[in-house]
């Protein structure tokens, strides 16, 4: 059997890890380019949604370069998610591919039954085996995770940002190819202990919130490296959505960490008093938490006709207006432009600089 | 007398027999937005974000008109679910609040939450909470509530007989209507209540068929237990009411020798539909297929020439089977 899975941001690098130590052959889709969306596009039904047609990509370069086995989330709706690997199968099929498909899903959330599906998934592994590889790629990730954090900090503040993007891009190379526990600790630790070297500009950035759809805000191929852009333009954005929480909450019913999406639901509720699938919910709750913490705007990324978002774009208008935090929703399809992407991007910072200076005079 | 005011959109193609009886019984006058006009498209336009797909934004349409009344209750549903392990679509279920933070002055909402997917139980408070607001009497308010189920059953025994949701709401308000038309040819048609049965939306599909000589059959014709088990032969269930729906319609239509060909009407921007109408293509091998994606800015000549060479390929196609089945010396 030789797997391949989908990208999504850093998650390969904790995916491919956790497949490794279930001791399958792993053949990972190609990093995402212009050609996988093109591809995507191709074979996928015109309105679907983005992140449909970047994965259909990843899993025909990744069949074609030898892959006969598929690894997918699954899910319940009320969102296209839910159907994803259906009409991936199906599409694959009617090209003529033949493979398997494996769809993870936690029926209401039970680990248990998750486990026993990577446990059939795995080469004649153990459940003991099978725990210890989630626990390693669990691991892996944290340590990405904080790096992810660190370099949010770092980069809109540092003098040379090329440096800072190198030192960190490398950092994350190596903690993929590493498969010792004590190894990937010390690459963490020398990572961070680089980044905090370099010199730093003594003003405080603008502080923005990325919220929105998670595939849309973790890939940085289906938003046009938006949290870079941003870091270049000096401004710090703190993303309001990691791999774990994701995997937290929807794959291991809250097991492994404290979920602060009861918090959010909290702060959303007098905005938007229900779930509208997807992170819909969440992106509301998160704008109203910025707002609360003083957040000089949020900016909220979705794929174009993407539901829970459109739901909570149509909220936030009120939201922004009655919390007082300027919001700007970016929609990304495969006609989007880098150029138009960050004109918009330098005409809300402006804005939101001169607000900050505005304010400041005030007092 | 109270006064509740309803859209005439969404779920009212599939409910408002059963809502208008429900709150007549309890004494409330409903008040109806007028027919979907370019006027409530332009409104809801403005009123809309402009992604959102075009039934909400005409949904927003008939608020806006609604809201220039002097209502006591502006009802606007969150329709979660109308059946077990099952949902409409994510806008639905976020459709009172993203009304509430569009519309500056708004009458009080009654927003019920209508959530079958788990149990009754929690729906039936709801429709309790709903009814205090006009009659103190439990009794009265589930009279009423049987009342309305009997209602809605009785309008859609009329959509059975081939009408649209749209013509079996007119005649269960005692209207009369024709039913002969002239046909040589039999479409399925297929689409989201709400779209297809709203004559501007749909830009009238259906009595554009109808004139240019089809019998439609539409979804509400064909028995609900078939239609369920032609859509449970996909690998996994469809989680969208309408979805299922549709699928399993198109699947019964296809096994229907009188059927000609199919045709689903699509709304632009829809997430479900972006699904369904791949699936319906993908699987429907035997009958000619049309999908057609409409929108706002959809004009009347492009769809009205994409029609007429779909009937005419139909006829072409019937013409060649008669006399394909000719004896050769006949
Ligand atoms: S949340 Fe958005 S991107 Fe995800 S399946 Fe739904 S519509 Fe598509
Ligand atoms: S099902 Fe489609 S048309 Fe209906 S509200 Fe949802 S997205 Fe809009």
């Amino acid at each position: 059997m030789k797997i391949t899975y989908p990208h999504m941001g850093n998650a390969c690098i904790a995916i491919e890890a956790m497949l490794q130590k279930l001791k399958l052959e792993v053949i990972p889709p190609p990093p995402i380019s212009k050609k996988t969306l093109e591809i995507g596009v191709k074979h996928c039904p015109e309105f679907a949604c983005m992140p449909l047609k970047i994965t259909m990509g990843n899993f025909i370069e990744a069949l074609d370069r030898g892959a006969d086995t598929i690894l997918m989330a699954g899910g319940w709706g009320p969102c296209r998610f839910g159907y994803y690997a259906q009409v991936e199968r199906d599409i694959l099929s009617d090209l003529g591919y033949s493979f398997e498909m494996v769809i993870l899903e936690a029926p209401d959330s039970r680990v248990s039954e998750l486990f026993r599906q990577l446990q059939a998934l795995g080469q004649n592994v153990s459940i003991w085996e099978a725990f210890k590889a989630l626990k390693f790629a669990w691991h892996k990730l944290q340590v990405v995770e904080e790096l992810e954090k660190k370099i949010s900090y770092v980069h809109p503040r540092a003098l040379d940002k090329r440096k800072a993007e190198n030192i960190y891009d490398q950092a994350l190379r190596e903690i993929k190819e590493t498969q010792d526990k004590e190894e990937i600790d010390q690459l963490g630790i020398s990572c961070l202990a680089s980044l905090d070297q370099l010199a730093l500009r003594a003003e405080e950035p603008l502080r923005i919130g990325l919220v929105g759809e998670i595939y849309t805000v973790l890939e940085p191929m289906a938003n046009f490296r938006i949290i870079c852009c941003l870091g270049r333009l000096s401004v710090e954005v703190d993303n309001s959505i990691y791999i774990s929480d994701w995997l937290n909450d929807h794959l291991l019913g809250g097991l492994v960490k404290k979920s602060h999406r009861r918090e959010l639901v909290k702060c959303a509720g007098p905005y938007l008093n229900y779930f509208v699938g997807g992170h819909g919910l969440e992106t509301v709750g998160s704008t109203v938490s910025y707002a609360h913490q003083n957040y000089d705007g949020v900016i909220q990324l979705g794929p174009l006709t993407c539901m829970p978002e459109i739901v909570a774009q149509s909220v936030l208008k009120r939201v922004s207006s009655e919390e007082g935090i300027p919001c700007m929703t970016l929609y990304f399809d495969e006609h989007a432009g880098a150029a138009g992407i960050q004109t918009r991007l330098e005409a809300f910072t402006d804005m939101l600089r001169r607000k900050k200076l505005a304010k400041a005079a005030m007092y | 007398m109270k006064t509740v005011g309803m859209p005439r959109g969404l779920f009212y193609y599939y409910y408002y027999p059963w809502y208008k009886t429900f709150f007549n019984d309890l004494g409330a006058r409903v008040i109806l937005s007028s027919p979907t006009t370019r006027i409530t498209i332009d409104q809801g336009i403005n009123k809309a974000v402009d992604e959102t797909c075009f039934p909400i934004k005409v949904y927003f349409g008939h608020v806006q008109e609604l809201c220039q009344y002097d209502l006591d209750y502006l009802f606007v549903p969150r329709i979660v679910s109308i059946e077990a392990r099952s949902y409409i679509c994510p806008k639905f279920m976020g459709v009172p609040d993203m009304i509430r933070a569009s519309f500056s002055s708004l009458p009080p909402l009654i927003d019920i939450t209508i959530d079958l997917s788990r149990s009754q139980r929690s729906f039936k408070e709801e429709l309790y909470k709903t009814g205090q607001l006009f009659s103190k009497s439990r009794r009265r308010i589930k009279a009423a509530e049987e009342h309305s189920s009997q209602e809605l059953k009785y309008c859609q025994t009329i959509a059975a007989q081939g009408y649209t949701m749209a013509e079996a709401i007119d005649i269960w308000e005692g209207q009369e209507l024709t039913s002969t038309w002239d046909s040589d040819l039999c479409i399925g048609v297929l689409g989201h209540g709400y779209s297809l049965y709203d004559q501007t939306i749909s830009l009238d599909i259906i009595g554009r068929l109808r004139k240019m000589g089809c019998r439609v059959v539409l979804p509400e014709v064909l028995p609900g237990e078939r239609v369920e088990n032609e859509a449970a032969t996909m690998p996994k269930r469809i989680f969208w009411t309408l979805g299922r729906k549709m699928v399993g319609s198109a699947f019964s239509m296809e096994k229907m020798p009188e059927i000609d060909g199919i045709i689903y009407v699509a709304c632009f921007g829809c997430g479900p539909d972006s699904f369904i109408g791949e699936i319906i293509e993908r699987k429907l091998k035997g009958k000619p297929y049309m999908m057609l994606v409409i929108d706002e800015h959809t004009g009347e000549g492009g769809l009205v020439t994409r029609l007429e060479a779909f009937c005419d390929m139909l006829r072409r196609r019937r013409r060649q089977k008669i006399e394909d089945n000719l004896p050769a010396y006949g």
